[in-house]
């Protein structure tokens, strides 16, 4: 067991429980114990940096100081929490005058922290060795396109993302857990992220040119490491498809889900049973298991 | 009336843009914001997945700061549309920051007390915030509360949407009943105390 520093954000408390769940079963499957930042804070997300820089700047400086003597990396699985820690330091690295004083006196060691996505930190080539080792379900009959989002990659300057317009992480890894992976140029389009209680119509428009491209490639699943991406893409999708004046029947699943399913966690239909675009009947159409997906 | 009449009356009626430097002084001031950097090479607008819903260009917005046009960019939606999705910013050559030279433009408008046109999502980014600011953590299920009683009340259409979405989503065990919040909230006080939404 190696232990890592955990930053699990708000919304894997409630509307995306079933990230966490999948996060917490494909971490016991690849040994890594998540060791949870003590009384960590939100980050803030879009509303902090829209209305407040100095909230934003200081909401995620104080999450770095309260991980800065646990284990490293601290893994991330939500790209906005990720991307707002990594604004905080690159922020800290040139100017630390806008911390309030009871944030700047714990923040000693800014540089402690290695704040790393969740996504790749999963999929590094000895990560995809250990997983591939440990298949009991090929993953088969899955036609996904991977959809990484915004936050995860960009601006590179800040997330220091190698691969920040072509990312190839989630695409490896399911290609060794077996799935029929299919590229498309659309990996790192926006889905609108917070728009959708505001401006929905802002997520449909996007949304839907997404459904539309991943059919295009022949898709029938889509993959995200983003709770974001996922809610916008599981949601409204039969809103969506409405819209768009066409059936539209993509499973949208976390990479986490998939790395439970192929290796054989036995709670892997608790988390995808929280969908609302349910994946029983595409599972039911590939080789995989009948007690996959019989109870979904 | 034709386009076209409508831009000679257009040109007519608006007088000469007179360059003043004053608000891109104030905003170079902000550390990392170099809008003066900008060439006009519209590649930030030529990525923008939301150009569609916007009424000016992202480049747009660079070129009314550097002359100076601030009645027009308080008074635009482009700003609230924005996503942050860093397109811009990522493939910009001179690293103009886009999306948080938005954000700034966003707190000087909060600041000056002017009207936004995008009222529901200032309304939500508000929400958001006081929610943050007074637990340490965001209770989904509260805010969302709270934004469909202030849009329409219980019984307008936002509520009707969001009842049906929520009620699937409690079904599915993606809704939690109680508020949690950190444990300290000391430093929340002082949080609160300069985080009043205006301009640093």
């Amino acid at each position: 067991m190696k232990a890592v520093g955990f930053y699990p954000g708000c919304s894997l408390e409630a509307t995306a429980r079933d990230y966490l769940e999948s996060v917490q079963g494909a971490a016991k499957l690849l040994e890594l114990e998540l060791s949870e930042i003590p009384d960590w804070n939100c980050c803030g997300a879009s509303a902090a940096h829209a209305l407040d820089h100095r909230a934003s700047f200081n909401l995620s400086a104080r999450n770095l100081a309260l991980a800065q003597s646990g284990p490293q990396p601290v893994v991330v699985p939500c790209a906005l929490c990720f991307n707002r820690l990594k604004t905080a330091q690159h922020e800290l690295a040139q100017d630390r005058s806008l911390l309030l004083p009871e944030i700047a006196q714990m923040l000693t060691d800014q540089d402690a922290v290695q704040v790393v996505e969740l996504n790749s930190f999963l999929t590094s080539p000895e990560m995809i060795a250990k997983a591939e080792a440990k298949i009991q379900n090929h993953l088969g009959g899955l036609r996904p396109v991977v959809y990484y989002g915004c936050q995860g990659q960009r601006p590179p300057a800040v997330t220091e993302h190698p691969d920040y317009e072509n990312p190839m992480g989630i695409d490896r890894l399911l290609q060794a857990l077996g799935a029929e992976v299919a590229d498309w140029p659309f990996k790192t389009d926006c889905c609108g992220a917070s728009h959708s209680v505001g401006r929905p119509d802002l997520v449909h428009a996007l949304v839907g040119q997404l459904y539309e491209r991943a059919l295009q490639r022949g898709a029938n699943c889509i993959v995200t490491g983003c709770q974001m991406c996922q809610a916008n893409l599981d949601l409204y999708q039969k809103e969506i498809a409405a819209e768009l004046g066409r059936e539209v029947y993509l499973p949208v699943f976390y990479f986490t889900e998939l790395i439970g399913l192929a290796l054989g966690h036995k709670q892997t239909s608790v988390w995808l049973k929280r969908h609302m675009v349910s994946p029983r009947e595409l599972m039911s159409q590939t080789d995989l298991p009948t007690e996959t997906w019989e109870r979904l | 009336m034709s386009d076209s009449a409508q831009a000679d009356e257009n040109a007519q009626a608006s007088p000469p843009v007179r360059p003043n430097s004053e608000l891109l002084n104030r905003i170079g001031a902000v550390g990392g914001l170099e809008a003066a950097a900008c060439y006009g090479c519209k590649k930030c607008s030529n990525g923008c997945p939301l150009t569609f819903a916007m009424d000016l260009h992202p480049y747009q917005v660079v070129r009314y700061v550097q002359l100076g046009l601030w009645e027009r960019l308080k008074a635009c939606r482009t700003i609230w549309v924005c996503a942050s999705c860093h397109t811009c910013v990522t493939r910009c050559p001179n690293q103009v920051d886009l999306p948080r030279l938005m954000d700034q433009l966003k707190q000087m408008v909060i600041a000056e007390g002017a009207p936004v046109e995008e009222s529901r999502t200032l309304l939500f980014h508000r929400l958001f915030l006081n929610e943050v600011l007074k637990r340490g953590r965001v209770f989904e299920g509260g805010l969302m509360g709270r934004y469909v009683l202030k849009t329409g009340g219980p019984f307008g259409p936002e509520a009707k949407q969001n009842v049906a979405l929520g009620w699937q989503m409690l079904k599915r065990g993606r809704i939690k009943l109680l508020p949690h919040g950190t444990k300290d909230r000391r430093w929340l006080k002082a949080l609160r105390r300069v985080g009043k939404g205006g301009a640093p």
